[in-house]
């Protein structure tokens, strides 16, 4: 099915097989996501993408878009919690981005930087977690992983070898590496594979090649993730985007017309907000 | 004249190069003087800081005298800024969170390579050590946090700008940074 949504005031198409996240990501509207990876099998664990749909909460990197959805992504409380929820990430690990190889390249500070984050909120768990830095090519400091589950999805569905796998729970969450001794020296990962590229911080590191790109030519240094992130340039409110801007509760309207899977909602949605993307 | 405002500064468990990067400042410096004064801050030798309207704070919690310092300064300050990393995570000072104290004492006093004369220093004048570096919030309530290490001089600058002239600071997308 293809067909149109509405998030955040502007008529996005979607076509066949598209979640709301890839059908706004490809029209150039930025929603955050860490777990998420184009290409990539859904997994819903960082629920940095949450997003109104019809008035429901939902993880946009899951949901099928569906014609005449109303998506409301960019507003003061949804943008509040991602910021919640990406301080959570930053004191369930160990973050000092300043000694961090990634720094500059790392999607989870862009992200931070993208939501205004000026501070963890929390008070920080100092996890203790070990460093592996057995294998000659590829290091895992596992104090700076979110649990994405990209790196076992790469191995498991890009690479066909199963390396990794997420253990435990709460704290005692940890990243194991399906080896005789646990270590990443004994495991089947090479260089080249796409697990070793996958990671969305700086917890797998390809080995000597920290500083290629010196700091301030860093992806992130000249552009900001919403750009990055998307394949078209990022909407701006009131700017042209080459999509027409949609009613919001025209398309609720018709939504509960065609007796939508959110038609039930449809009716109670609040009207979309001001957006105002960027700073 | 209107009276100045008042701005304290301190570096606790920090290596003062957030308050290299408020001299970063340059001329700006000037018209800032136009405007303020400094309470306790390397730049006056004043010991403990009196009524003030700003308190910057750089460095993490380490020892009791940084909590004392960070109290006196809440007391006392209407804003209190937490500057730089160390004031926000931890920092650098933070690295030592995954050794055992007593581990940390007996490398630097007894069992380092080059140690003369190995013993634990142990004076009541000393300040006790934490068992963990913390960040600023979580002893003493912060009102604004100036992310970096250091924050830039332009980062001082749109804050101190801003709360000078009564304003809320905010920080333009380009000056967010943490490294
Ligand atoms: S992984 Fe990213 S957020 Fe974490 S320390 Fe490294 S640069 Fe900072
Ligand atoms: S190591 Fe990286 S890719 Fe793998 S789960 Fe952790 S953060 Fe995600
Ligand atoms: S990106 Fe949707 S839950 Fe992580």
């Amino acid at each position: 099915m293809s067909g149109t949504l509405c998030i955040d005031g502007i008529a996005v198409p979607f076509s066949d097989g598209q979640t709301i996240i890839e059908a706004a990501r490809t029209a150039g509207v930025y929603i955050p996501y860490l777990c998420h990876r184009p290409g990539y099998a859904p997994y819903g664990s960082c629920k940095l993408c949450t997003v109104k749909v019809n008035g429901r909460t939902n993880t946009a990197c899951t949901l099928p878009a569906a014609d005449g959805q109303t998506v409301i992504s960019n507003s003061p409380d949804l943008q509040h919690d991602r910021q919640r929820i990406t301080q959570m990430l930053f004191v369930e690990g160990n973050h000092f981005c300043p000694s961090c190889e990634k720094s500059g390249n790392c999607q989870l500070q862009a992200v931070a930087y993208h939501q205004n984050m000026l501070d963890n909120h929390y008070p920080h768990f100092y996890a203790q977690r070990e460093m592996d830095a057995s294998h000659p090519d590829i290091l895992i400091d596992h104090d700076r992983c979110i649990f994405c589950n990209l790196c076992v999805r790469a191995s498991k569905e890009k690479d066909g070898k199963d390396v990794f796998g997420i253990a435990g729970r709460g704290i005692h969450k940890r990243l194991v590496i399906n080896s005789p001794s646990g270590k990443l020296k004994d495991s089947e990962i090479s260089v080249d594979d796409e697990a070793a590229h996958v990671c969305p911080t700086g917890a797998i590191l390809v080995k000597r090649s920290a500083y290629l790109a010196p700091i301030g030519e860093r992806i992130y240094d000249g552009h900001p993730i919403s750009e990055v992130a998307c394949e078209k340039a990022v909407i701006k409110a009131g700017e042209a985007s080459g999509y027409p801007s949609c009613d919001p509760t025209k398309l609720a309207e018709s939504a509960q017309q065609n007796g939508g899977p959110d038609s039930h909602y449809a009716a109670t949605m609040p009207p979309a907000p001001d957006i105002k993307h960027g700073r | 004249m209107a009276a100045k405002i008042k701005i304290a500064t301190t570096s606790l468990a920090g290596c003062f190069g957030c308050h290299m990067s408020f001299l970063d400042i340059d001329e700006r410096l000037l018209k800032l003087a136009d405007s303020v004064e400094f309470d306790r801050s390397p730049l006056t030798d004043i010991e403990h800081c009196g009524p003030c309207d700003i308190g910057l704070i750089e460095g993490g919690v380490c020892n009791s005298e940084n909590v004392h310092v960070l109290r006196e300064f809440r007391a006392n300050c209407k804003i209190l800024i937490a500057v730089g990393a160390c004031a926000i995570n931890g920092g650098l000072p933070a690295l030592r969170n995954f050794f055992k104290l007593e581990d940390c004492l007996l490398e630097a006093y007894q069992d380092g390579i080059g140690v003369d004369n190995p013993q634990i220093p142990s004076d009541p004048e000393l300040p006790l050590l934490l068992d963990k570096v913390r960040p600023v919030h979580e002893i003493v309530k912060i009102d604004y946090f100036m992310p970096g290490c250091p924050p830039s001089a332009d980062v001082f600058w749109h804050y101190l700008s801003a709360l000078i002239e009564g304003r809320d600071p905010t920080l333009p997308y380009e000056l967010v940074h943490y490294d």
